[in-house]
């Protein structure tokens, strides 16, 4: 019989994405745009990280208008956030039919001490990580594909390599650990012992993990790409500059030549203004989206 | 004997492990740029985006050496995207394809993820034992030419044929532990 909804099949369409660029629309224009440009797929939003991060107040699932103009625009996955812990927002997205949702902490959290029970859904969800032992809790409770957070909306990828670097560090700690000290391990890292002890023995995260929050050239997606992350996730770096197909269309390059610095110089020219960054200290403490996610 | 695996997106690292696992003196090589195909002996188009990767193929010149590539016989095996990039025929689509195969596919045919499957897929030419297949915003073949053979159906689907040196599944052997598939191209693609 036809199993739907599994976990291979979760962790599958994740796998097919690797070595691509999902990029933020938040209209049907911007996603062809995207689309055009060679995105593996899109993040359906009403607003791009950098104009949650302007607005304040409460940012919250996007109208399903939106995401189902999407939908009927791109051929390629679309993927749409919802709020920390709101399952309800999680199974109107299912209902709609979007390829993956992102429990997201680009929008203001419902709950703040539990996330999403996603093992109970059929759509598969990605999850922000910044460290080993948050991204193997959200793999426990069922996400089938992981990103470090960064600072979503910033244009700064300082704090995306920051999270990269801690993964990939804590994994080959993991690595050359005895097995007698796994469990004090998984014990300190809040992450379930059989994730630890897979991880260990594997040596890499049981899903596939992208980079997020702060990319804004082709330079970055390269950079993190080389720091050994799977693709890449654009927010605001792509419809904030000011030739986004150009942008789109080179940070595809990027990523897919990650190492070819021929290509990758190339590919940087004439690409007009990035968008305008943030320096992370300039941030007030409660403003920071990464801290959001227990 | 040298495989490439089209690198460009995609599931192509499992391709890779799968091809040096299912048989003895099998290498491997990333191809991203038309130089990468020189010397190699088969050909490996990954799953992952087909509108990305056709994109990449134009952008990187790689659309016209590889279609050269498998009109002068070199094998090559395409598993969901790539079974779309080797179809003459993409039903209401004109993205770019390298047109080699006499099929006619429909992309995204099963539905969107949430319709994703897998399932026990019974492969004559593979043994008794089902394959466990694993369909993922798959593609089915709709129709094929005379010189194409139906390896194998999902109902009244055709999810997996080849056409003599030409190999095109829907479905995703490298993402099970199951080396059939693979040693298949290598035992058959290569017999002429």
């Amino acid at each position: 019989m036809a199993e739907k909804g599994t976990l291979k099949v979760k962790t599958g369409l994740a796998e097919m994405l690797k070595g691509g660029v999902i990029m933020d629309v938040t209209t049907p224009e911007q996603a062809k745009i995207a689309e055009e440009a060679g995105a593996c797929a899109v993040m359906a939003l009403e607003r791009v990280p950098a104009d949650i991060r302007a607005a304040g107040g409460v940012a919250r699932m996007a109208d399903p208008t939106i995401i189902k103009a999407i939908m009927e625009t791109v051929t390629i996955p679309v993927m749409a956030k919802v709020r920390i812990g709101h399952f309800v927002e999680a199974q109107i997205l299912e209902h709609l039919g979007v390829d993956y949702i992102d429990e997201s902490e680009v929008l203001t959290p419902a709950d703040e001490q539990h996330h999403i029970d996603k093992q109970a859904f059929k759509v598969p969800f990605v999850c922000g990580a910044r460290n080993l032992g948050e991204a193997l809790r959200r793999i426990g409770e069922g996400a089938a594909m992981i990103r470090t957070k960064g600072e979503p909306g910033t244009g700064n990828v300082v704090e995306a390599v920051r999270h990269m670097r801690m993964v990939m560090g804590e994994i080959r700690r993991l690595q050359n650990m005895p097995r007698e000290e796994l469990m004090a391990s998984a014990k300190e890292m809040g992450a379930p012992y059989e994730l630890v002890l897979w991880v260990a023995e594997n040596g890499r995260l049981p899903v596939v993990n992208f980079a997020a929050g702060g990319i804004a050239t082709p330079a970055d997606a390269a950079l993190m790409m080389q720091l050994g992350c799977d693709g890449i996730f654009v927010g605001s770096g792509i419809f904030k500059s000011n030739n986004p197909a150009a942008r789109a269309k080179a940070v595809v390059a990027a990523t897919t030549h990650y190492k070819d610095s021929k290509i990758l110089a190339e590919v940087s020219n004439n690409l007009g203004e990035a968008m305008p960054g943030l320096e992370i200290a300039s941030i007030q403490p409660d403003q920071r989206m990464q801290d959001r996610g227990w | 004997m040298l495989i490439g695996v089209l690198a460009l997106q995609g599931a192509f690292r499992e391709h890779e492990k799968m091809l040096r696992a299912c048989k003895e003196n099998i290498e491997t090589r990333q191809v991203r740029l038309p130089g990468q195909l020189e010397g190699i002996d088969g050909l490996v188009i990954p799953g992952g985006e087909s509108t990305t990767m056709g994109k990449l193929m134009i952008e990187f010149g790689l659309l016209d050496p590889i279609r050269a590539l498998g009109s002068r016989g070199v094998p090559i095996f395409g598993t969901c995207a790539g079974l779309i990039m080797l179809a003459k025929d993409i039903v209401g689509s004109d993205q770019p394809s390298l047109g080699l195969m006499d099929i006619s596919v429909e992309r995204n045919a099963f539905g969107r993820q949430v319709e994703s499957f897998e399932d026990d897929l019974d492969i004559p030419d593979m043994g008794e034992d089902p394959f466990r297949a694993v369909f993922i915003r798959a593609p089915y073949i709709l129709s094929v030419g005379s010189g194409v053979k139906v390896l194998a159906q999902f109902g009244d689907k055709i999810v997996f044929a080849r056409q003599g040196h030409l190999l095109a599944a829907a479905f995703h052997p490298e993402l099970t532990g199951d080396y059939r598939v693979h040693r298949y191209f290598l035992e058959t693609a290569f017999v002429d």
